[in-house]
């Protein structure tokens, strides 16, 4: 795992090799505002799931600090009854500067706990509020969780949440205010366009064990949509992102390779920082030089 | 990508003086480590299975309780156990000087007590515990 976290060179074979050899398992990704009961609720799935004798990977990403490059890695404190069980894997990721919530290498440390064999694998995104959109692309079912304390939460609605939730969660239902924003998720949802897949609003309590069967069961009815007729070109349009993101970070490393791009950015830093040109011009004659080579390797 | 140390910060048994170990965990941080924190009230069996599964490269144990002789060496048996017995196991905590040598001859290895500087703690990971994890996870060429 620590080989294709550091995007090892050995990385690529494991991982052809993990996902020629089962099914993917489905992916529950799990975002948030910081505190607001994702660690908590994802033990609670965690557990249920071990009751059904299913095998969980967990996958949790906390952020990397910008001025030290440290992280320190808690989502694992409220996990403790999961921690001894050997059909549970938990795996903790540091952000490492990627900005969307996640880890730059999490669906692919996924697609490893499906190899180890999990029967679906639960990631928990940063809490960061407005940015963790990618969860949206790394998993099948996408559970945004707020709770009544979370002020902003009408803004995060606003903000983009509200395309990437596939079931709402209003934790910490035990707190004043929950009816309140289950109101206005319902309102913020009935101003949207119609949509093959409307999502469900669930209240838990997570801390209490308190509404997580109703939660699986709305994973679950999730689950059934996307197999059904309706939810294929959804799931088209995450693959093609995801072959997307593949090849622009394999051809900027080939590229950053083949032609020395780290020494010409140098140069080109110089250049702009001597005031000769603007950054955008130097990103263009970079990029030029770039299409180029692509070019007359070809013939 | 440049490879970060990954340590497994835990507090084991039902000791709750957590002050030490957050203090260094945070130190770690700093650091430039990626600190696994599992919190309060770990077994032997919790700590190494986490180990395990996060591939760090030092298990690292706050013990202010007095049960280090017999956390230490049952931690240690666990991790040789499941194959992770070159990880580097070390900690701190109030650990008398001579129970401190009876460890390191077991195989644990360097404590700390009260006072010391994360400075030093952090010099003496950095040196004690280079690419752990990533040599292992080489030679088994494995998933995990
Ligand atoms: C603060 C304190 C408490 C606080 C704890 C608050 C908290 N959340 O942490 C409270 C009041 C709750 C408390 C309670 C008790 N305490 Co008290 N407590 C202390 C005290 C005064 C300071 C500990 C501390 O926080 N130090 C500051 C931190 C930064 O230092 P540190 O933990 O030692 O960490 C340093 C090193 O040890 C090392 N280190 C520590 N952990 C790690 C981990 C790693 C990985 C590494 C590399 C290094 C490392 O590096 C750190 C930095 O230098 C000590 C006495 C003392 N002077 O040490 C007693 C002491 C630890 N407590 C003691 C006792 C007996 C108790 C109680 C049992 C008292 C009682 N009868 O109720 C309870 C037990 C509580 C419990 N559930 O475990 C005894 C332990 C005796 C023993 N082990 O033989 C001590 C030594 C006091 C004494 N002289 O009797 N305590
Ligand atoms: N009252 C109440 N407290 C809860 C509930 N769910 C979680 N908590 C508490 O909220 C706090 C944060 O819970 P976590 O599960 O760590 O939240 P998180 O979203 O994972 O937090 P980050 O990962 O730090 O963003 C903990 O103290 C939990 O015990 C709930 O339903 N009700
Ligand atoms: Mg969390």
């Amino acid at each position: 795992m620590s080989l294709v976290e550091n995007g090892a060179p050995e990385a690529e074979a494991l991982l052809e090799r993990v996902y020629g050899a089962r099914p993917a398992a489905p992916r529950v990704g799990v975002t948030g505002p910081p505190g607001a009961g994702k660690s908590t609720l994802v033990a609670e799935l965690a557990l249920l799931l071990r009751r059904r004798g299913k095998r969980v990977g967990v996958v949790a990403v906390d952020p990397t600090s910008p001025y030290t490059g440290g992280a320190i890695l808690g989502d694992r404190v409220r996990m403790s009854e999961l921690s001894t069980d050997p059909e549970v894997f938990i795996r903790s990721m540091a952000t490492r500067g990627s900005l969307g919530g996640l880890a730059a290498r999490t669906e692919e440390l996924a697609e490893l706990l499906s190899g180890w064999g999990s029967d679906i694998t639960l990631i928990e995104t940063v809490g960061v509020g407005q940015s963790e959109l990618d969860v949206a692309q790394a998993a099948d079912t996408t559970l945004v969780v707020l709770t009544p304390e979370s002020g902003d939460a009408i803004q995060s609605l606003k903000a983009g949440l509200m395309e990437i939730a596939d079931v709402f969660v209003v934790n910490k239902s035990d707190h004043a205010g929950a009816d309140q924003l289950a109101a206005a998720i319902r309102s913020a949802l009935a101003l949207r366009p119609k949509a093959p897949w409307m999502p469900p609003i669930v209240r838990t309590v997570a801390t209490e064990r308190r509404g997580i069967e109703e939660l699986h069961e709305a994973i679950e009815a999730h689950r059934a949509h996307l197999a059904g007729p309706k939810a294929q070109g959804g799931r088209r349009e995450k693959i093609r992102a995801r072959l997307k993101n593949a090849i622009r970070e394999r051809l900027l490393e080939a590229a950053w390779e083949r032609q020395g791009l780290g020494a010409l950015l140098d140069r080109a830093a110089d250049q702009v920082l001597g005031g000769t040109v603007s950054p955008y011009r130097a990103a263009r004659d970079l990029i030029e030089r770039i299409t180029d080579h692509g070019e007359r390797s070809k013939n | 990508m440049a490879r970060k140390i990954r340590v497994l910060v835990a507090k084991a048994g039902l000791d709750g003086h957590d002050r030490g170990a957050k203090v260094v965990a945070s130190a770690m941080r700093d650091a430039g480590f990626e600190v696994i924190y599992t919190g309060l009230h770990q077994t032997p069996e919790m700590i190494v299975q986490a180990a395990v599964q996060e591939d760090v490269d030092a298990v690292a144990l706050s013990i202010l309780s007095g049960a280090h002789m017999t956390l230490f060496p049952r931690v240690l048996e666990l991790m040789r156990e499941k194959g992770i017995g070159d990880v580097l196991l070390t900690g701190g905590g109030i650990i008398p000087k001579a129970d401190m040598t009876a460890l390191r001859q077991m195989g644990v290895g360097e404590l700390f007590g009260p006072g010391t500087s994360t400075t030093a703690i952090i010099e003496y990971i950095r040196g004690a515990a280079p690419g752990g994890a990533a040599s292992r996870s080489a030679k088994a060429g494995s998933a995990r």
